[in-house]
Parts: structure tokens; C-alpha cells; sequence
């Protein structure tokens, strides 16, 4: 018998993470965007243990400060992309400058030297994949779809939907389908 | 919380053809990404290697569709009958630009499709953006059931 799931990520990781920091006994407050502040510095052995406490969950610890850095931007544009229902078009580099208190075009070249992706294309990659999950686990027509994540017209969207992933919209849930075995020949 | 922008990308190939591999490996080391590749001359090396349980896993195997012995097809159907290699993506390479045969491809659980050009450096392109996408996919932790890309 098969049974599809659908889950919410971000609630896993800080229930995961909550869990986790509650061996510790360190006062702790988690923020938005895969921040944790704790409120007294945590011991070399502390820091180790909650690594490896961490790292069977693949969740990692960034200490590097460009690593920090490119989370954040690709935190933000996913918040951007799923978590508000109308995406700003023309103001992303305004948007991710202001969040993050950096000029774009710092933002832009560390995300690119550093993902071998632009910005640009990393938020293209974001929203198909939104409209992949809202296609398959929402069962929301192209229109809804299209209209959810801002794009102008169903076209534009199933343009952008092909140059990305090389499949129509129809042609992917075909074989999203199909692989599911719920054919419809 | 994922980030894993500093490790190297493990590719595989299986691939008849001598030039083609060879190509294939100077395609590869022009790659910005690091990566590590191990090619394969036939399907059945490279199931032999992929059973060992020594093996580290590629993240992205690619696959010519005609190869002696054991074809493209029948390697992707074995590693997709076995939940060990989930997380692998599968790229096939193929001559044939059938719609049918691209969409069949994927429903067995490719999940990029490569019409192979016949440009040596249009492959070249291609390949690179192919493995380039893979680990765009793979450090932002996209779904990989839903990852599909045709080329």
C-alpha cells in the first residue's frame, strides 16, 4: 500500500532543532531564516556535540561567514517565493538589499562566485519548483499557478516552466503521474 | 540549514565508446565545480561497482542508452528498483528525440534526458549545464523525485 506525504520542512528542521538543543540545557531563541541566538557562549564541547547531534538530520552548522552569508540569500528568496502570495518583480534587487543590508551587487557577486548560479536563475529555480508542488500536491490549474507566483500569463509561465526544466507543465504532471502508476491512458 | 558548497560532486559514466569517455572527461575537468568522475566501459562494471558496499555513491550517473552487454535502460530500471540508490540522478543520454521515448525515459526514473547533439562542443555546453543544474538541485535540497530536465 501506498501512502503520499506531503511536508513542511521548516517545521521539521525546528522541531529537529528544538529537540536537539533541549539536551543541552543552553538558553537558546530560534529565529526566522536558520538563525539561532543563544544567550551564553556555547563550550568547544557543547558546539561539537550539538554538531553531531545536528548532523544525522543533515543540518549544518555554518561558520564561515560566506556560507552564512549565501543561506541567507537563498533563505530570503525562498521566503519571498512561498511564503508571500505576491512576489515583488521588479524590486528583487531592492527587496534582498534592503533585507540584508548589503548592496546588490556585493549580494550578487558572492552568490555567484560562490553557487556558480546567479541570483537571477536561483529565484527562476525556486519558483518552478513551487509551481512543480503546487501542480502535483495542490492540484492547482496553470491559471492558479500562474497567478500564485506572479507571473503575467499562463504562457509566461509554461515559457519559463520549459526553458527550465526542458518539459511542458502537462508533459511533467503526465509523468509525475504515470510514475505513480495513476496512468490515465 | 544545508549547505554543501564546498564538497566535491561525484560523477559516473557508462559509456562504450573510448572517445566518448574521453570527451566526456575533458568536458568534465573544464567543470568550475570540483568533481570527482569514474567512468565505466559497460553496464555491467557498473552495476558491479555500484552493488559493492564499499562504493561511495555517485550523485549523478550518466547513461548511454546503447551499450552492449547490458543497456542504458535495464541499468536504470535495476538502480530504480533499489531504494540505495535513491538519491543518484540519473541522466540518460540518447540519439532518439521522440517524445515518446523522452517521456517513457523519465517515467522509468531518468531524470535528465540528453539528446545528444551532434556538435562536440554543443555537448560539451550541455553536459556542464547538466551537471552544474544536478548540484544546484542537490545543495539548495530540491526534490529529487520531481527533478526532471530535458535537453
Amino acid at each position: 500500500m501506498k501512502l503520499y506525504i506531503k511536508y513542511d520542512i521548516n517545521l521539521a528542521c525546528r522541531v529537529i532543532l528544538q529537540e536537539q538543543l533541549e539536551k543541552f540545557n543552553v538558553k537558546y531563541q530560534l529565529l526566522d531564516l536558520g538563525e539561532i541566538d543563544f544567550k551564553e557562549n556555547l563550550s568547544d564541547e557543547t558546539y561539537k556535540n550539538l554538531q553531531e547531534g545536528l548532523a544525522k538530520y543533515g543540518i549544518e552548522l555554518l561558520d564561515n561567514q560566506k556560507s552564512q552569508l549565501i543561506q541567507k540569500i537563498k533563505d530570503t528568496i525562498i521566503e519571498m517565493v512561498y511564503e508571500k502570495d505576491k512576489l515583488p518583480t521588479s524590486t528583487i534587487s531592492s527587496y534582498l538589499a534592503d533585507k540584508l543590508n548589503l548592496s546588490y551587487g556585493y549580494i550578487s557577486n558572492i552568490f555567484s562566485e560562490n553557487t556558480y548560479t546567479s541570483i537571477e536563475n536561483y529565484i527562476i529555480m525556486q519558483k518552478i519548483e513551487r509551481a512543480k508542488k503546487l501542480i502535483i500536491e495542490e492540484g492547482l490549474t496553470l491559471t492558479e499557478v500562474s497567478y500564485k507566483l506572479n507571473y503575467s500569463s499562463v504562457a509566461h509561465l509554461s515559457g519559463q516552466f520549459k526553458k527550465t526544466t526542458g518539459l511542458t507543465p502537462s508533459m511533467f504532471k503526465r509523468i509525475v503521474d504515470k510514475r505513480r502508476g495513476i496512468a490515465k491512458e | 540549514m544545508m549547505n554543501k558548497d564546498q564538497s566535491p560532486i561525484n560523477i559516473m559514466l557508462a559509456d562504450d565508446d573510448e572517445d566518448d569517455r574521453n570527451f566526456f572527461n575533458d568536458a568534465m575537468k573544464e567543470l568550475k565545480i570540483k568533481n570527482n568522475l569514474t567512468l565505466f566501459k559497460d553496464g555491467k562494471d557498473l552495476m558491479d561497482y555500484l552493488e559493492h558496499p564499499d562504493t561511495v555513491l555517485p550523485h549523478i550517473l550518466f547513461l548511454d542508452l546503447n551499450m552492449p552487454c547490458k543497456t542504458g535502460n535495464e541499468c536504470l530500471k535495476e538502480i530504480r528498483s533499489n531504494p540505495k540508490f535513491k538519491d543518484i540522478s540519473i541522466a540518460i543520454y540518447s540519439t532518439s528525440s521522440s517524445e515518446k521515448d523522452i517521456e517513457d525515459t523519465f517515467i522509468d526514473g531518468a531524470n535528465i534526458y540528453i539528446k545528444k547533439p551532434n556538435d562536440f562542443s554543443k555537448l560539451k555546453k550541455v553536459l556542464k549545464e547538466v551537471v552544474n543544474l544536478n548540484w544546484q538541485f542537490h545543495t539548495s535540497g530540491l526534490n529529487k523525485d520531481t527533478f526532471f530536465f530535458s535537453i
